[in-house]
C-alpha cells in the first residue's frame, strides 16, 4: 500500500530529469531509480509490519527521565568557548552565529507559543520591524548600533501590541491565520513602499557595530579607534565576526535569562494558566487582554533585537529576507524542542539550521535527509525533542 | 441578620426567545451557606454566570456590599468581579490548570496580588526582596488551603493527574486562595463517592464558620444541601418555586411537585 503511495509520488518527481542537450532541454527518465525508492518503501513498510509497529527506541525514552540542568550550562559553556577552540574558523563562528540568531528568535516565539498558547505564525513581521528599524534609524538618523537596538526592540514590541489588540480575541485556527496575514502584511509594506524602505532593492550599506565606540576595520575613519589599535594586535577580519558572535550569544543568553525569570514571576504562571484554560483565568480576575498582550509585545521584542542585530550582521536587509518560511522555521524549532522548553529550542535550532548548513556540500540530499529528520521525530517524539515541563515553584523546596 | 451580602433583584436572562431565568430575586448573607438548587435546566448555572460575569443579565440588579462597598455585579467585566468585588467561583466540569502542579494553581489564584508585589514583573524581574517576601507569603496561603483541603502531599504533582475527587477539592482551594468575600460553588459533590461528599461537607462548613464569608451553592447531592444549607432557594423552569431553610423546603408541596412531578390522581 505504502509502496504504491510512493509508486505514484516518485514517478512524476524522481522518474523524469531535464537533461542539457546539444538543443536545449530535453526530458530524461530514471526508472530505475523509482524501482529503488519504491522497493525500500516496500521492506520498510514490511519490516514494520513485522516489528509490530515502529520500535521504540530505548534512547529517546530515557530522556524524559533526564534532569536537563547541567545541558544548558554544558552548552553554553560550549558556546563561550567555541571561537577560541582550535578548529574554530571563519566559516564555523559563521554558522554558530545564523544558529544563535534563530536560537534567540525561538526563545522569544517560545513566550508567545510555548508558554501563552498562542499560535503565531507571523514572527518574521516582528524580526523585520527590528531589522528595518535599526536600517532606516542609522539611514536616516546616523544612530549607532547601540542606540538602535533598544528602539528596535521596542517599535517591535509596540507592533507585537497593535497586532494584539484586534486579534486577541481570536483563538487557535483563526489567532494563526490572522498573524500570518500581518507577517505578510509588514512584507509587502516593505516591498511597496519604496521611497522609504528602498523597495525589493533594500537598505544597502548599513552601519556596523562597534565595541565601546572602537570600530572593526583596518583603515578606522577620522578621529576613531580600531578595536585592534586599542589592543596593539594585528587586524585581523575574524574579530568582527568573532564579536558578532558574542554579540548574539550575549542578546540570546539574556533572552532566555529574561524568559526563565519572567516564567517564574506571576505574569509567566498566567500566560501558562492562560494556555491551559482561559475561562477558569478569567474566574481567578485575570484579566485575558492585557495577559496577552504583554506576551505577544515581549515575544516580539526579542524578534525585534535578533531583526537588528540581523541587520546590522549582514549590513544589508531586504524584504526577500522576511517571507513566510521564516516564520514557520522558527515555529518549528519550538514546536521540534518541545513547546516551552528552552534547551529543547537549542537542540532542534542545531538541527534544522545546523544540520542543512554543515552539509551543504551534499545539496540534493540535505532537503531529504531533513524531511526524513522531521518525520523520524514525529514517529518518536511527538510531542517535542524535550517536553518535560518543570515546575516553576515547589513546596518541597520552599524554606518554611 | 444584618444587611445581605449578596441581592439579587429582578434577574431575568434571555437567550433569544427562551427565558433561562425569568425574575428571580434573592439574598445571600455573609457567614451563611444558601443552596440553589432544582431539576436539569432550572437555570441554576446560568444565575451562578450571571453573577460572574460570563453572562450580561437581560434584566436585573445584582448588589454585592462588603466593608462599607457596593458592587453592581451586572455591570462589571467577568475578571474584574474577580478582582475588585471578590466573588470567586468553581464550574460544574473541573476547569483547573491541568499541567501546572497544584500549588502552581493556587498561586496562580493570587495573581493580582503577585502582580502589585512584583510591580507588573519590572521589580520581580530584578529580584526585589518586596516580591520574594510576597512570594512566601502566597505559598504560605496556598499551604494553609492544601492543608484545609487535605491535599498538602499532592503540592508538587500535577493537576491534571490528580484523582478525580482531590481535583474538586483543589478547585475550591484555588477559589479560596483569591480571598473572596463571596464563593460560589458549581456542584462541587458531583461525582463524589458519600466519603467524599461528607469530606466535602466538614470543609465548607469550616469555610463558612473560620473565614465568616458567604458561600453559594448549586447542589443536587441532597445529603449536601439538606446537611449544610443554612437557606435554600428552589428554581423551575427559570423561575423561583421556594425558598426557606432546609426543613421547610424538605415539606414543601411544590418543591416536590418540581423533583418527583404531579401525583397521578390530581391530574
Amino acid at each position: 500500500m505504502a509502496a504504491l503511495v510512493a509508486l505514484g509520488l516518485a514517478f512524476p518527481l524522481v522518474g523524469h530529469r531535464l537533461e542539457d542537450s546539444v538543443n536545449g532541454l530535453s526530458l530524461g527518465y530514471r526508472f530505475d531509480w523509482v524501482a529503488i525508492g519504491v522497493a525500500a518503501v516496500f521492506f520498510g513498510r514490511l519490516t514494520i509490519g513485522l516489528l509490530g509497529g515502529v520500535p521504540r527506541i530505548a534512547a529517546f525514552d530515557r530522556l524524559k527521565g533526564l534532569r536537563m540542568d547541567w545541558l544548558g550550562w554544558v552548552l553554553a559553556a560550549i558556546a563561550i568557548a567555541l571561537p577560541f577552540l582550535p578548529f574554530a574558523d571563519r566559516n564555523l563562528i559563521d554558522k554558530a552565529t545564523l544558529v544563535l540568531i534563530y536560537v534567540m528568535l525561538g526563545w522569544g516565539l517560545n513566550v508567545v507559543v510555548g508558554l501563552a498558547g498562542l499560535l503565531d505564525l507571523g514572527y518574521v513581521a516582528f524580526y523585520a520591524v527590528g531589522a528595518y528599524s535599526y536600517a532606516l534609524l542609522s539611514l536616516y538618523f546616523d544612530l549607532s548600533f547601540w542606540v538602535c537596538l533598544p528602539l528596535a526592540g521596542l517599535f517591535a514590541a509596540g507592533f507585537g501590541v497593535l497586532l494584539g489588540f484586534p486579534v486577541l480575541r481570536l483563538r487557535g485556527d483563526y489567532l494563526a491565520i490572522v498573524t500570518l496575514g500581518f507577517g505578510e502584511i509588514i512584507r509587502v509594506i516593505l516591498l511597496n513602499w519604496q521611497s522609504f524602505t528602498g523597495g525589493p532593492n533594500g537598505i544597502t550599506s548599513i552601519a556596523r557595530p562597534s565595541f565601546f565606540g572602537l570600530v572593526f576595520s583596518a583603515d578606522p575613519p577620522e578621529g576613531r579607534m580600531a578595536f585592534h589599535q586599542a589592543l596593539g594586535i594585528d587586524y585581523s577580519s575574524l574579530h568582527r565576526v568573532m564579536f558578532l558572535y558574542f554579540l548574539i550569544l550575549a542578546l540570546a543568553l539574556l533572552t532566555n535569562f529574561v524568559t526563565l525569570r519572567l516564567r517564574r514571576l506571576p505574569i509567566g504562571r498566567a500566560w501558562e494558566a492562560l494556555r491551559e484554560d482561559e475561562i477558569a483565568c478569567r474566574a481567578l480576575g485575570i484579566n485575558p487582554t492585557t495577559t496577552k498582550l504583554s506576551a505577544f509585545a515581549i515575544g516580539a521584542m526579542f524578534g525585534g533585537f535578533a531583526g537588528s542585530f540581523f541587520a546590522t550582521r549582514q549590513g544589508f536587509v531586504s524584504p526577500e529576507s522576511f517571507t513566510f518560511i521564516e516564520s514557520a522555521i522558527v515555529l518549528a524549532i519550538v514546536v521540534l524542542g518541545g513547546m516551552g522548553s528552552q534547551i529543547g529550542v537549542v537542540v532542534a535550532a542545531l538541527l534544522l539550521i545546523g544540520l542543512p548548513e554543515w552539509f551543504r556540500d551534499l545539496q540534493l540530499y540535505r532537503m531529504l535527509v531533513f524531511g526524513l529528520a522531521m518525520v523520524a521525530i514525529m514517529l518518536w517524539r511527538p510531542r517535542g525533542l524535550l517536553s518535560h515541563r518543570d515546575p516553576t515553584i515547589l513546596l518541597s523546596e520552599m524554606k518554611r | 441578620m444584618s444587611a445581605p451580602l449578596l441581592t439579587v433583584e429582578h434577574l431575568s436572562m434571555r437567550f433569544g426567545g427562551l427565558v433561562a431565568v425569568g425574575d428571580l430575586s434573592f439574598t445571600a448573607p455573609s457567614r451563611a451557606i444558601t443552596a440553589v438548587i432544582g431539576p436539569n435546566g432550572a437555570g441554576k448555572t446560568t444565575v451562578f454566570n450571571c453573577l460572574t460575569g460570563f453572562y450580561r443579565p437581560s434584566v436585573g440588579r445584582l448588589t454585592l456590599a462588603h466593608a462599607g462597598q457596593t458592587h453592581f455585579l451586572e455591570r462589571m467585566e467577568g475578571f474584574d468581579i474577580a478582582r475588585k468585588a471578590r466573588v470567586a467561583r468553581t464550574f460544574q466540569n473541573i476547569r483547573l490548570f491541568p499541567n501546572m502542579t497544584a500549588l502552581e494553581n493556587l498561586i496562580v489564584a493570587q495573581h493580582d496580588t503577585l502582580m502589585r508585589a512584583s510591580l507588573w514583573s519590572i521589580g520581580g524581574l530584578f529580584g526585589l526582596a518586596g516580591y520574594r517576601q510576597a512570594e512566601r507569603q502566597a505559598v504560605d496561603r496556598a499551604r494553609h488551603w492544601l492543608d484545609q483541603a487535605e491535599l498538602l502531599e499532592f503540592a508538587d504533582v500535577e493537576a491534571g493527574a490528580l484523582p478525580y475527587g482531590a481535583q474538586r477539592k483543589l478547585e475550591i482551594a484555588r477559589a479560596l486562595c483569591t480571598q473572596p468575600v463571596l464563593l460560589c460553588l458549581d456542584e462541587p459533590a458531583a461525582g463524589l463517592n458519600p466519603r467524599e461528599s461528607a469530606d466535602l461537607n466538614r470543609l465548607l462548613l469550616a469555610i463558612r464558620d473560620a473565614e465568616g464569608i458567604g458561600i453559594l451553592l448549586i447542589e443536587h447531592d441532597m445529603s449536601v444541601v439538606m446537611g449544610i444549607s443554612d437557606h435554600i432557594v428552589v428554581l423551575d423552569y427559570g423561575q423561583k418555586i421556594a425558598e426557606g431553610p432546609p426543613a421547610a423546603i424538605r415539606a414543601d408541596a411544590s418543591v416536590i411537585r418540581a423533583y418527583l412531578g404531579e401525583p397521578e390522581d390530581s391530574a
